[in-house]
């Protein structure tokens, strides 16, 4: 018997084992909600009890949910790449900051600074999107060319190791390329300004950048995958890659098409990601993979709404956690939720979309 | 040329019993004789040192990731513990304690907590064992590549708690957990009966421990492996419903592997920390825990001897070759960057170069190139479902 049918047998198999009814099932779900709804809740009570609003916290979750749009862009990518070829791509935190360090070289290059007009930061920001996204989509592509592709049939752990190859060997050319020193950025968006406030919560004009660049990219990606030819053919590569062959799907091209389609969000992710912290550092991709890929599994790896609804839920810890907390603690909470998350409901909040959920 | 280098490697890959006793008598003669061919404290006795604790985080980290299958990405968890101990235990840190067990000379009447260095070891294996309890737990029931992404968490939080420890006050006001990244420094001398003083001006001691404690793990993880626990971890690995249903007990011997891992990856810690002479937080990164895999992918994982090979290489590349011999290339080139920050660039690229064209490492364990083998040749597998 060959090893692959051996583990597909043995992952089908050890998944059925804790059989569990559908009640425990429910009551997980709910535990899990109300274990993430505890740190806001508990900062909501102390601000009520102590300023007599809820100010401070609604403002924590505006921020925290701008910013978990940028890990919802990050968690997708690798939520795609899990669901069809069932490989966390470990290097795609990195492929990220690439992105950040091709915007902040862009926006050299074109001279733009918090002088130029309206119309000019626009188109070039819309230009500095473009390469960003085509740069991170080919990054993505060539990865997986080289590294993934010849692994197919490899052990599991094989294409994992080579992606934490790839994480350094990215690392080091961002390190390379800018530095080992955070480099600041022109304020192109004026990220501090406020545009409207909400019952005395300020939404910063960050924010709202943050929501018009990613949500629609969101939503471009979802309707590919859902509406589109090439989407259908992912989607049923990702459901049985065998069947999907027979059935006519090159699964090569569909693979290839969900590395592409990651890093296109990464590229993106990387531009919001800089004009909203207006630094860019070459170990940024660092803390920003694990974000998103806690965002990934919070939701449930490979399902593009449950990385989303992750991304703003982490976004929101991390944003609380930054203010009330200390940002120095930051990881080792958002790991001891993922940690948490993986003992008590490793299928994620909205559960696994791919066949291995069973 | 390549012809003769293969069946070099096969004929060590395979030699006789006889062979094989001969060559390891002759190895260990070899390696405990060559400090004296060296100057007490040249730069080779120092690489040496450090590859030695190389070699023991290696083998221990091959107990859980070639034996029993399990990824583990923050191995540098055990590391820090085990310098931890040494920090604590074996330096003036807690100046208010007055607590001194088997230590002689001037170290007798300093402040603080001073334990004996094999004492320290054994309570450095015993923190780092319970702590791959800890580790191991949550991660019985999760498929492999969520194994590496849980290990991966709880290494980065144990460095969060490293880094901001002067903060946590958990025995009174002037017992912080430790010191960040100022480090605890300095730690105790080592005082051992029958070596001379460990000193930085001669090294052969620190050479000599180094070395006993490798024959010591070495000892142990090849009798572990050829033991009961040892078929049980290759069964687990190679099949985890099939194992269960022959009687293996998945949790305990899935702990097990942690615990004994993780205890090897302490001692070696402790002797690393202890000879660095330094417990900073700096030394805890993600990046440790990837070059310690890499020592274990690059020989060979699960396979003992290509292990300390591995070990052995990577820490020359990266103590040796590195910083000194081929720093210079990029400026001789008339390119302008330093070769050692790109480290951790280098043995990504190993990495993949290694798992694209030799998956089973430079001296493979015979089951796993059997394995890989059967998956290049067997037919029913070309169209098999992941």
């Amino acid at each position: 018997m060959s090893v692959q049918n051996t583990t597909t047998s043995r992952r089908r198999l050890a998944l059925r084992l804790p059989d569990r009814s559908a009640a425990t099932e429910r009551l997980s779900k709910y535990l899990l909600i109300a274990f993430l709804l505890a740190l806001p809740a508990a900062f909501a009570i102390s601000d009520l009890v102590h300023g007599g609003n809820l100010q401070r916290i609604g403002e924590n979750l505006t921020q925290g949910l701008s910013n978990g749009l940028i890990w919802a862009l990050i968690a997708v990518g690798y939520t795609l790449v899990y669901g069809i070829i069932g490989l966390i791509n470990f290097a795609h935190g990195n492929v990220f900051m690439i992105g950040s360090l091709v915007t902040a070289g862009m926006l050299a290059a074109l001279g733009l600074s918090t002088a130029t007009g309206t119309l000019g930061i626009l188109l070039g920001l819309l230009a500095t999107l473009v390469v960003s996204m085509i740069a991170c989509g080919a990054l993505n592509l060539m990865i997986e060319r080289v590294g993934y592709q010849p692994l197919r049939e490899a052990p599991p752990l094989a294409a994992l190791i080579t992606s934490v190859g790839f994480f350094f060997i990215l690392q080091n050319v961002g390190l390379l390329w800018f530095g080992s020193t955070p480099r600041s950025l022109p304020d192109l968006i004026g990220v501090e300004k406020v545009v409207f406030d909400v019952g005395g919560v300020a939404v910063h004009r960050a924010d709202l950048f943050a929501i018009v660049t990613t949500v629609p990219v969101i939503l471009a990606v979802a309707a590919f995958i859902g509406r589109s030819r090439l989407g259908k053919a992912m989607r049923a590569t990702s459901q049985d890659r065998v069947a999907a062959r027979l059935m006519g799907i090159n699964v090569d091209v569909t693979v290839a098409l969900a590395f592409l389609l990651g890093g296109l969000l990464a590229g993106a992710a990387g531009l919001v990601y800089a004009l909203y912290e207006t630094t860019v550092w070459f170990f940024q991709g660092f803390q920003a993979g694990l974000l998103g890929f806690t965002a990934a599994v919070m939701g449930g790896v490979g399902n593009l709404w449950g990385a989303v609804l992750g991304g703003l839920i982490i976004g929101c810890i991390q944003q609380i956690s930054d203010n009330r907390i200390g940002s120095e603690w930051t990881p080792a909470i958002v790991f001891a939720y993922l940690i948490a998350i993986m003992v008590f409901r490793p299928r994620g909040l909205i559960g696994e979309a791919t066949r291995e959920a069973g | 040329m390549t012809a003769l280098a293969g069946s070099l490697v096969r004929g060590l890959a395979h030699p006789t019993a006889a062979v094989r006793r001969g060559l390891t008598i002759a190895a260990i003669a070899a390696a405990v004789l060559a400090p004296l061919l060296f100057d007490p404290a040249s730069g080779w006795l120092d690489n040496a040192v450090v590859a030695l604790a190389y070699v023991i985080m290696a083998l221990g980290l091959n107990v859980v990731v070639g034996f029993a299958g399990l990824l583990d990405l923050g191995y540098v968890a055990f590391f820090a513990l085990g310098a931890l101990s040494v920090g604590w235990f074996m330096s003036s840190f807690y100046a208010d304690a007055n607590v001194h067990v088997l230590v002689a000379g001037n170290i007798g009447h300093l402040p603080g907590v001073h334990l004996n260095f094999l004492l320290v070891l054994v309570v450095a294996a015993a923190i780092c064992a319970l702590a791959g309890v800890v580790i191991g737990l949550p991660t019985l029931r999760l498929r492999g590549d969520y194994i590496a992404i849980v290990t991966l968490a709880f290494g980065e939080i144990i460095r969060v708690f490293a880094v901001n420890g002067r903060t946590i006050h958990l025995f009174g006001p002037n017992a912080p957990l430790t010191n960040g990244d100022q480090g605890i420094t300095p730690l105790d001398q080592l005082q051992l009966p029958g070596l001379a003083a460990f000193t930085p001006f001669d090294l052969r001691p620190w050479y000599w421990l180094g070395l006993a404690l490798t024959l010591l793990v070495l000892f142990v993880v090849t009798r572990l492996r050829d033991s009961r626990i040892g078929r049980a971890w290759v069964a687990i690995r190679e099949d985890e419903v099939a194992a269960s249903s022959m009687g293996v007990p998945l949790v305990r011997t899935k702990l097990t592997a942690y615990t004994i891992g993780g205890a090897i990856g302490g001692v070696a810690g402790a002797f690393l920390a202890s000879y660095l002479n330094t417990v900073s937080s700096d030394q805890f990164a993600l990046s440790f825990s990837i070059f310690v895999l890499a020592m274990v992918i690059l020989g060979g994982i699960g396979s003992i001897r290509g292990v300390v090979l591995g070990a052995v290489l990577l820490a020359f590349v990266n103590n040796r070759l590195i910083p000194d011999v081929l720093n210079n290339v990029p400026h001789s080139l008339g390119l302008d960057f330093d070769l050692v920050s790109l480290g951790f660039g280098i043995f990504g690229f190993l990495l993949v170069i290694m798992m694209v064209l030799r998956p089973e490492g430079l001296l493979p364990d015979r089951r796993h190139r059997l394995e890989l083998q059967e998956t290049e040749t067997d037919p029913a597998t070309q169209g098999a479902v992941r």
